[in-house]
């Protein structure tokens, strides 16, 4: 017990935030190639894909990460599966980023306008080409604002992977808060670290929806 | 892979489940009804004409949004320890989900006072209403109805949200089941029934906010007007 806040210290934080930024990326990526085929799904010709995909985000947007997280780092070993909490913690970054992704890129997909997809059917283009063509580019323009803002919002989800034991900055807070029991201090810090990683994001998303027209109120999970 | 599900242990512990399920929606209900009244006060602030109240307003909004609820959670628990004061973890993380959601409540219900055109303000001066009466009949009103579904998307996420107080040991539905987890090995079961649980508390959420919105905005219902 004891001693004080020394460079050690700041440089395990370092360390963490490193690790926040990796698991952010994963999810990141992850999440947005499952996303891409979540939305894909929800605007597909075929009702069942609709139905299912639309079961599929209610199911993820209705149950909080934290639960996923425990699910899958202490639910899986329980049928036989070990995961490591980097694997834990990756995969439910990855299921919840894509429903929250997926719902996020649908509505843009929705919001190019009516008049383009006809045009491009008119011009007998073929659903793949029409979308990777007309569409997609379009899309791209409309969900870059949001998908920046979102990216805040896996920044500050990876906080939870603490609980998995993951360590990450939250989690290296704690340990850290362990040996000097200083917790307000160590807490104040970590906030200013996710702090100055998630506002420049903030307002370039802001800025970037500021330049593409009219702002959309957004709905962010805390 | 043994797949050996049991999930009969799990159910006889219903009455756990019940109550931690209670609780969160209790924590909703508090975050919930303070968060909006932190809101609206939030949103006036931020459009307020003193340059100050509109900075402080505008530094609270963007610290909360910009940091994990986690951090936050355990700054308010510490922060409040450290000065001496002792609450129970129930009310500390009341107080930390009120805080969390009031920001972003704040900048809902600010999107809707910018969207009221300015002409609707003008013509509710000729008529000669006080600035109260136009802040509360011609401003929040209208506004409120019509970020009403960004609001009640708000709080059913809050709710989900309220799972991480279980990390400062407050009894709520993930706390109830991280105890019976440890109490019955039976890890895959316990979250699976506590994730259905989450989605039907979000369900009834959803529901209850649909029948909360027909009985205060009326007028959409006789309009007919989707909003």
């Amino acid at each position: 017990m004891g001693g004080s806040l020394n460079a050690n210290h700041l440089m395990f934080l370092g360390y963490g935030a490193l690790w926040t930024i990796g698991l952010s990326l994963i999810g990141l990526l992850g999440g947005g190639i499952a996303g891409f085929i979540v939305a894909l799904c929800r605007i597909s010709p075929s009702r069942i894909v609709r139905l299912i995909s639309t079961g599929y985000v209610q199911l993820i947007q209705g149950t909080p990460l934290l639960v996923i997280m425990f699910l899958t780092y202490f639910g899986l070993p329980a049928l036989g599966v070990t995961v490591s909490p980097l694997m834990a913690a990756g995969a439910s970054l990855t299921i919840f980023v894509s429903a929250y992704l997926g719902e996020i890129w649908r509505g843009c997909f929705e919001s190019v306008p009516k008049p383009q997809w006809e045009a491009a059917e008119g011009l007998a283009l073929s659903r793949s080409q029409r979308m990777m063509k007309v569409i997609l580019p379009q899309a791209v323009r409309i969900a870059t604002p949001p998908t920046v803002g979102f990216m805040v919002q896996i920044i500050k989800n990876t906080s939870l992977a603490s609980v998995v034991g993951f360590v990450e900055l939250a989690r290296s807070g704690q340990i850290i808060n362990n040996s000097l029991f200083e917790p307000f201090l160590i807490y104040t810090i970590i906030a200013v670290i996710y702090f100055a990683l998630c506002y420049p994001l903030s307002l370039f998303s802001h800025r970037l929806e500021k330049r593409g027209g009219p702002a959309r109120i957004e709905l962010e999970a805390a | 892979m043994n797949l050996n599900l049991d999930f009969a242990t799990i159910f006889e512990r219903w009455p756990a489940f019940l109550q931690g399920a209670l609780l969160t929606l209790q924590l909703a209900f508090i975050a919930t009804a303070l968060g909006t009244v932190i809101g609206v006060l939030g949103a006036i602030g931020r459009r307020s004409s003193h340059p100050i109240v509109a900075r402080i307003c505008g530094i609270y909004v963007e610290v909360i949004r910009n940091t994990p609820l986690l951090v936050q959670i355990f700054l308010v628990y510490f922060g409040l320890a450290s000065l001496g004061l002792k609450f129970s973890a129930f009310a500390v993380a009341a107080a930390a989900l009120t805080i969390n959601v009031g920001a972003y409540t704040t900048e809902i219900i600010r999107a809707g006072f910018d969207s009221i055109p300015r002409g609707q303000i003008e013509a509710a001066e000729g008529l000669a209403l006080s600035r109260a009466q136009i802040y509360w009949y011609v401003v929040m009103w209208p506004a409120i109805e019509k970020v009403y579904p960004s609001l009640t998307s708000q709080f059913v996420l809050l709710m989900l949200a309220s799972s991480v107080t279980s990390q400062i040991s407050a009894e709520e539905l993930t706390a109830v089941a991280n105890y019976i987890q440890s109490d019955t090995y039976r890890a895959f079961e316990t979250y699976i029934l506590v994730a259905i649980v989450y989605i039907i508390l979000s369900l009834v959420m959803r529901a209850g906010f649909w029948l909360l919105g027909l009985v205060i905005f009326p007028r959409r219902r006789r309009l007919g007007t989707p909003l």
